[in-house]
């Protein structure tokens, strides 16, 4: 039995706001650790918008593309494919919410919440490194379906600025949905729940303007999709990535991510308060 | 003996209809051991979950190492760790990076973290184990590093929530010596059993809490003294001699299907040998002899009002050999 007591714990009852920060970092590094030695569901939020995005060009672009308002029938499939990728991408990122609901909530079913919970560390670190590690999976997603659509033919005409621009959205996007998957996780009862609800944010771009313009929609839907959230976020992605007009919709995309991660923020802290305990 | 440690005063809680506490009151002092005895459902977890601010109480007040859970819970979270009945370790990590999560938790720095991994993988016996997943981890090592965990920094308070629950002998005596180690170090222990031999063996005190209030409260012995449960047990021979035996005792409970008799005695050599002189001069055969002087089984089981006193004792040695 050979200890160094150092010191029993000294009275730090005041934690110092750096802390916060601290605590982040190390809970995010445990996250990145989680990834890294269990790929399979970070392989999962890739494969599924590949497979997507694959279907849509190839199964069903041509025709879709050659709807298009201004496109050549014959040059449909490529019109399409470079219609349809900022919905993939939007999807990607929305998928990886479900990322973030799944290791929250086998967080919950383990007792190491409730060890976090009587640790001194900040409640938010706990959420906050949940938040990072998922957003970080989901911008490398994309990345990653960006390259599957580089290489069957989708050609960005971005310069350094608007790429540096895109990738910013993405980021912000993606810790906006984590945040509203954080708080899924925390909000269902078992990791099946978890799995499942976020999939409500996962068809979101589908009802948008993503997929088909929206002008092709019958009216109730068509108004839905356009105000929507996802729709500005789509076209903005767009209008970064091929130059399309942006007008107001990055400032609504910002609006919107601003306001989800907001409300994913307050409902999953609420969470954490209650429902730590079994 | 200054402050108390923990400090309990009138704490009530109840989820929904159902109370779950009643009114207890409890005073740990700085250093000692306190062990919760009580059946499942008697209010253990839930007032380790008060005094560990996971849960607040609906009324009453509870402090530990001076700080109140409800007015200063990050005080309180700074002073304690606790190891719970579920086993709080990430399933995903090694034994090591679950420590070292831990240690950075508590702001350790790097050089320090690394040290004092190294020092509780030692000190828990888990240095082989250390690099491989928890998954191979046994039921007694998920259990030493879940408390490693907690002693990543040394709190001045632990709480045990059902320590031993679920683990072998080997790892039940490993977790008590382990207990004892913190205890000589000065650290205030409270924990919650449901074995009588485990609160015997570790506590300076105990608390009997049944139904949500403490039915009994002091030190091993005072608690033995509140009841007078001791008894022999004899088998005998045969019909006859159980039949011989039988009419001899009459103060004994007879039990004819397994021919055994019941004497209460206080389990003293003159008490005993004055039974088997008395079975002796009539020249009945006895073929085991059991002495049974009272313990906490008795004491248990006489406050919290289930009588079966007499098969208690068997009944705890099959457990423990089983468990």
């Amino acid at each position: 039995m050979t200890t160094t007591t150092d010191g029993h714990a000294a009275p730090v009852a005041a934690r110092p706001a750096s802390h916060v920060l601290a605590d982040s970092v190390a809970m995010l590094r445990r996250n990145l650790l989680h990834m890294i030695r269990y790929p399979g569901l970070s392989m999962f939020t890739i494969l599924g918008p590949v497979v997507v995005l694959l279907l849509f060009v190839f199964v069903f672009g041509g025709t879709l593309g050659a709807g298009l308002p201004g496109v050549d029938p014959a040059a449909g499939r490529e019109a399409y494919l470079a219609y349809v990728m900022p919905g993939i991408l939007a999807i990607t990122l929305a998928g990886s919410a479900s990322g973030a609901a799944i290791t929250v909530s086998m967080d919950m079913t383990e007792g190491i919440t409730a060890r976090f919970r009587t640790m001194a560390i900040s409640r938010a670190a706990v959420l906050t490194g949940h938040v990072l590690g998922n957003a970080l999976q989901g911008l490398i997603a994309v990345a990653l379906v960006l390259g599957v659509g580089v290489l069957i033919g989708f050609r960005p005409t971005a310069g350094p600025i608007a790429w540096m621009a895109a990738v910013g959205t993405f980021a912000l996007i993606s810790f906006a949905v984590n945040w509203l998957g954080v708080a899924m996780g925390m909000q269902a009862k078992s990791v099946e729940t978890a799995s499942n609800l976020p999939l409500l944010i996962t068809m979101l771009p589908m009802l948008g303007s993503g997929f088909v313009p929206t002008g092709s929609m019958p009216a109730a839907l068509r108004w839905f999709a356009q105000y929507q959230p996802f729709t500005p976020m789509i076209e903005t992605i767009r209008g970064l990535l091929l130059g399309t007009p942006l007008g107001s919709t990055l400032w609504l995309a910002l609006g919107w991510a601003v306001v989800i991660a907001l409300i994913g923020y307050v409902w999953s802290r609420v969470n954490y308060e209650r429902k730590s305990v079994r | 003996m200054n402050t108390p440690a923990i400090d309990l005063r009138g704490l009530r809680k109840s989820y929904g209809t159902k109370l779950v506490l009643d009114g207890i009151d409890l005073t740990v002092g700085a250093g000692t051991v306190t062990a919760l005895l009580g059946p499942n459902g008697a209010g253990k977890t839930t007032t380790v979950h008060i005094l560990s601010t996971l849960v607040h109480p609906d009324r009453g007040s509870a402090s530990v190492a001076g700080f109140d859970v409800v007015r200063d819970p990050a005080g309180v979270r700074a002073s304690i760790g606790l190891t719970g009945q579920f086993s709080a370790v990430d399933g995903l990590l090694t034994g090591e990076e679950n420590l070292l999560v831990m240690a950075r938790l508590r702001h350790l720095g790097a050089k320090q973290s690394k040290a004092r991994v190294a020092e509780l993988l030692e000190r828990f016996d888990l240095v082989d184990a250390a690099r491989k997943p928890l998954a191979t981890y046994s039921g007694g090592m998920k259990r030493r590093l879940d408390l490693a965990m907690t002693l990543v920094t040394s709190p001045s308070v632990i709480f045990l929530d059902e320590p031993t629950t679920g683990l072998d002998p080997r790892s039940r005596h490993t977790m008590w010596d382990i207990v004892r180690g913190l205890v000589a170090e000065g650290t205030t222990v409270l924990l919650t059993t449901q074995y009588l031999d485990e609160a015997d063996q570790l506590a300076d005190r105990i608390a009997v809490l049944d139904g949500g209030r403490i039915v009994a409260e002091g030190a091993p012995a005072e608690l033995k003294r509140l009841v007078p449960g001791g008894h022999l047990t004899l088998r005998l021979a045969d019909a006859a001699a159980f039949d011989a035996a039988s009419a001899l005792l009459a103060e004994a409970t007879a039990d004819a299907a397994t021919l055994t008799l019941t004497v209460p005695s206080d389990g003293g050599v003159r008490d005993v040998r004055a039974v088997l002189d008395r079975l002796d001069r009539a020249s009945v055969e006895v073929d085991d002899l059991g002495i049974h002087s009272p313990d906490l089984d008795d004491v248990f089981f006489a406050l919290t009002g289930r009588k079966e006193v007499s098969g208690s004792a068997p009944a705890r040695d099959t457990k423990e050999n089983a468990s």
